[in-house]
């Protein structure tokens, strides 16, 4: 009997090497993946099969909730914030709300534009948390005669010409959303020569069979094109 | 909590010979540092949005009033599909026939197989035209623009529903029709 004595092991894992493995992962999520964007306007947007990511330069959205309300909102970008508030200036002297230029800075910061042009100086005092998709009433859309997000584009379109640059607009609606309520915003694209623009959607896989699928497989329709 | 005070520096006993506490162990437990990396993870997991926002082009055809400018259609090649209610489909090839014969109802689980047939059946110059009603959902209309790139039909436009075409999808749901010209004259 050479050997009758097994050596008692230790059940204890020397956890470091978990440890490093761990944090690795937690730091790689923490660079690649931003958080939520903190929307104060709630929207499930429907899928697509679009592969084109959303544009987040030069950005104008015009989003319409479950409800059919309208809101307006740009980018978070520092070049975007400042074309805000040019938007805002010229709707202001196209209109003569009369806003001041404190007034005026107080909505650039707001999350989002969302009453309707006489209630801006009232929108303009609310706090960030009084601002809810409940709380607002939108940009009035419904009538067609008063169709404010016309007077919004017309601002828009003066703001990105003079800086020779196209906005990217982008429309952000909810599943649920009613037809006309996308139908005014489209009528009010138009009646400003803003002929395209582009939907948010969430991703969705291309279903097998289809004539797209069979394009991107042999190559006849490019994934760009999508 | 009372775990880790016996296992610590439990790897480094050597035998009962070894008296306790004359050679502190430098080395520490790391299973609660794990246990907490590992919860900010799945933390971050669940707060971030891997993917992206996609978006869907749309080009719309710019108003015109000459009649030379506009797009003509030929209508043996159009397949028009209106929109209803509680994510109803109805089409029909062509124009609409008197009597609604051609007037199909579906949903949208059939109307890609539809577009398909139809576009294998007609020439280059087929074209959907869109027209949702206003019961149609905001989703309706982009799941039904997202068909279209997914049968790669390159030509399609949304259109606006003409009240006859309202009526009948309202027939069809077992509603009362509107009154004919009032809506026409009013949604215009």
């Amino acid at each position: 009997m050479a050997r009758p004595k097994i050596p008692r092991k230790s059940t204890t894992v020397d956890m470091t090497a978990m440890c490093d493995v761990a944090f690795l992962l937690l730091s790689f999520f923490i660079l690649t993946t931003k958080p939520k964007p903190s929307t104060a306007v709630p929207i499930d947007t429907p899928s697509s099969v679009a592969a084109k990511k959303a544009p987040e330069k030069d950005l104008v959205m015009i989003s319409l909730n479950k409800d059919g309300k309208a809101f307006l909102s740009t980018g978070d970008g520092k070049e975007d914030k400042e074309n805000k508030q040019a938007i805002i200036e010229a709707v202001n002297t196209n209109k003569n709300l009369g806003l001041s230029p404190a007034e005026i800075n107080a909505l650039r910061l707001q999350p989002f534009l969302g009453s309707a042009l006489p209630m801006l100086k009232q929108q303009a005092r609310m706090t960030n948390d009084q601002l809810t998709a409940e709380s607002m009433n939108g940009i009035p859309i419904k009538d067609t005669l008063n169709n404010e997000m016309v007077e919004w584009m017309k601002a828009v379109v003066q703001v990105y010409s003079s800086l020779g640059r196209k906005p990217n607009i982008l429309l952000k609606g909810d599943n649920v959303a009613k037809f006309p309520g996308f139908k005014n915003i489209l009528s009010a694209l138009k009646k400003n020569d803003l002929l395209k623009f582009q939907m948010v959607t969430n991703p969705e896989a291309v279903p097998s069979g289809s004539p797209l699928y069979v394009g991107l497989k042999d190559g006849s329709i490019k994934p760009a094109d999508q | 909590m009372a775990e880790m005070d016996t296992s610590s520096g439990g790897g480094h006993k050597k035998g009962p010979g070894v008296k306790k506490g004359k050679k502190m162990s430098t080395r520490v437990d790391l299973t609660p540092m794990v246990d907490l990396g590992f919860l900010l993870i799945t933390f971050f997991i669940f707060t971030t949005t891997m993917s992206k926002p996609t978006a869907l082009k749309l080009n719309l055809p710019a108003d015109t009033k000459d009649p030379n400018q506009q797009n003509k259609l030929n209508e043996k090649s159009a397949l028009t599909v209106l929109l209803g209610k509680d994510n109803t489909v109805y089409y029909y090839e062509g124009d609409l026939a008197p009597n609604a014969t051609n007037f199909k109802s579906t949903n949208f689980k059939e109307i890609r197989n539809e577009i398909i047939q139809k576009k294998n059946a007609t020439d280059t110059t087929f074209m959907v035209i869109i027209k949702p009603n206003d019961e149609s959902t905001y989703k309706n209309v982009v799941d039904l623009l997202d068909e279209m790139k997914i049968t790669n039909t390159g030509r399609y436009a949304l259109v606006d529903i003409t009240p006859l075409e309202d009526n009948l999808i309202r027939l069809t749901e077992g509603e009362p029709a509107l009154p004919t010209p009032a809506p026409a004259a009013g949604k215009k």
